[in-house]
């Protein structure tokens, strides 16, 4: 134990509040927690799988089984149907699947719950805990325009605002959707699982693998309704061009009714401690 | 408001687990107490008495079914961020990933702390100075207590709550947390501890509430909540002798009186009294009285009769509330 003699004396700040100088920012705390997990991450190496190859292995595997498609109906060519979804594969692995697990595992370790005694926020938690991957997410969605602009002499985004907004929705979307489908886990190997069937939906529907503009009315109908559509929809309109108004404003209407609907299902549901 | 000398406020406090009705469970009913400044308060009971749950109350984890909590003068559920950059906190069951180390705990917590501790100086608080670099999956259940109550220190918080620290310590590494405490208490820090280490709260304690049901049933000083039951004197009747013989019981103070196989024990509130009559009639009589042994009550006792008879003296393992 320690040996000076004085082990809790404090400066007081902001005279009234009692609440000491130097008080912590949100952004610090989110970085004090992001930091952690980037750790966390460095350290896991199923993570780190899912985060850094899981998409490229996808990507890779979906674009050779679709080779054979017919891709008259789409107004697209295969390599730029591929590189668009490829996003969605990105975000569906680094930010979904991959942050299922890891809020089930800090829930499962307690570690939700001894933060919440702190000073960090609700929101903030959640967030911090979040950030290497949201920050990998982008980095590989960075990386994706700039490889197919490089090696694949694809144009340059069209729109790039409509690219942006479309990865960022994908964020705010799919970050608050892992956490509320944590109520399907206990632990980080069942998350896993449990990421499955939204993972396989919006693989095979949200047009990720072939362009909903292929598919018969009806189908690319039921598609659009799908959490990830809207967002690849979005990318899509922003680098290939030739979005209208409307469509524009549909998917970004889309794309926030579900990130609402995220957001209130873990204001509801989510758990931060194990049930037990 | 006037803050007083109340650090913690409680009043009428209630917390009920799902609904209404039989469907529900009350576990905090109708509790009341006051901390004052650099007071070390002790909450005791037995497993699922309601500490914890009146703690996660006071630490604004959970927001009460009824009555109001004060902390530092703020409502420490809604006013959370007012709150939160003044207190510490250990939960009875803290969680920390598994594959970071000690020092980026710690790093992590200062990273979320007001006025954060050096994270060399937090570790060696709590003697983990040379375990820094060890990841938290191999740390000893005792360490990563003190790794939690290095955490709960972080912030030099005016206000402790602590929720059992010293569960799963060894005797050594209880004894340095205690002296810790002490000395955390002697500089102002208030503390709110709840433990069910009777001697724990009997060496740390200025006061204390024993809880029983969701009810605080007992409070006050240690030595007013022991004075409240009857000292006992033991002795063996010598050969020959019984206990009709002695002094009339009642007017030495006694309470009652039990003999077992010639073995007497008597109670009393007037131990000095009692000791004396019989003291003096042992010597007019030339008896040796075999055995004696006079004590006041203990905690433990006292806390066996108010907490219920199925409360052993045992270091629990139960959990939770």
């Amino acid at each position: 134990m320690a040996t000076e003699t004085t082990v809790n004396a404090r400066t007081t700040g902001a005279p009234g509040t009692g609440v000491p100088a130097g008080a912590t920012t949100v952004t610090g705390r989110a970085l004090a927690l992001g930091r952690a997990e980037l750790t966390l991450l460095g350290r896991n190496r199923m993570a780190l799988y899912t985060v850094l190859l899981m998409p490229v292995l996808m990507v890779y595997a979906m674009s050779t089984a679709a080779k054979g498609l017919d891709m008259s109906g789409t107004g697209m060519s295969l390599k730029e149907a591929t590189m668009t979804g490829a996003f969605g594969y990105v975000l569906l692995f680094v930010v979904y699947y991959n942050l299922m697990s890891v809020f089930t595992a800090r829930r499962e370790e307690l570690v939700l719950k001894r933060l919440r005694t702190g000073e960090a926020g609700d929101v903030e938690i959640l967030a911090g805990t979040a950030l290497p991957s949201l920050a990998i997410a982008v980095a590989q969605c960075v990386l994706l325009v700039a490889a197919g602009a490089v090696w694949l002499h694809m144009r340059l985004p069209a729109r790039p605002e409509l690219l942006v907004a479309g990865v960022l929705l994908g964020l705010a979307l799919l970050t608050p959707l892992a956490a509320a489908s944590t109520v399907l886990a206990r632990t980080p190997e069942s998350a896993q699982l449990a990421a499955m069937p939204l993972t396989m939906v919006s693989m095979l529907g949200s047009g990720m693998f072939f362009p909903l503009e292929g598919l018969p009315d009806g189908l690319a109908r039921f598609c659009e309704l799908l959490p990830l559509t809207p967002v690849v929809q979005l990318v899509r309109d922003g680098w290939l061009g030739g979005a209208t108004l409307a469509g524009t404003l549909g998917h970004l209407g889309a794309a926030l009714v579900w990130t609402a609907l995220s957001v209130f299902a873990v204001r509801r549901w989510f758990r931060w401690e194990p049930r037990r | 408001m006037d803050v007083g000398d109340g650090v913690i406020e409680v009043s009428e406090l209630r917390r009920r687990y799902g609904g209404q009705g039989d469907k529900g469970f009350e576990a905090v009913r109708d509790v009341s107490f006051t901390v004052r400044r650099g007071e070390l308060f002790a909450l005791l009971g037995t497993n699922g008495a309601g500490k914890t749950s009146t703690v996660e109350l006071l630490e604004g984890l959970a927001r009460p079914t009824g009555g109001t909590v004060r902390v530092l003068g703020h409502d420490p559920y809604a006013e959370r961020r007012l709150v939160r950059p003044r207190i510490g906190v250990m939960l009875q069951e803290g969680g920390f990933p598994a594959d970071l180390s000690a020092a980026e705990t710690v790093r992590m917590w200062a990273g979320c702390t007001t006025g954060a501790r050096p994270v060399g100086e937090a570790l060696d608080l709590v003697g983990l100075g040379p375990r820094r670099d060890v990841r938290v999956k191999q740390l000893s259940g005792g360490e990563r207590r003190r790794l939690d109550l290095a955490l709960a220190l972080l912030g030099r918080p005016e206000v402790l709550f602590l929720d059992e620290p010293t569960t799963g310590l060894d005797p050594e590494a209880r004894h340095t947390t205690w002296e810790l405490v002490r000395r955390l208490r002697d500089e102002g820090t208030t503390v709110l501890l709840t433990t069910h280490y009777l001697e724990e709260a009997e060496s740390l304690a200025d006061r204390l509430a024993i809880m029983r049901d969701g009810r605080i049933v007992t409070t006050g000083t240690p030595g007013q909540v022991i004075g409240t039951h009857p000292a006992r004197i033991r002795f063996a009747m010598p050969a020959g002798w019984f206990v009709g013989d002695l002094p009339p019981l009642a007017a030495l103070g006694v309470l009652r009186h039990d003999e077992h196989h010639g073995r007497v024990e008597l109670q009393t509130a007037e131990l000095q009294r009692t000791l004396t009559g019989l003291l003096l009639w042992a010597r007019e009589k030339d008896v040796e009285l075999e055995g004696l042994d006079a004590r006041t009550a203990s905690l433990e006792e006292a806390f066996l009769a108010i907490a219920g008879a199925a409360t052993t003296s045992e270091p629990g393992l139960g959990r939770n509330e």
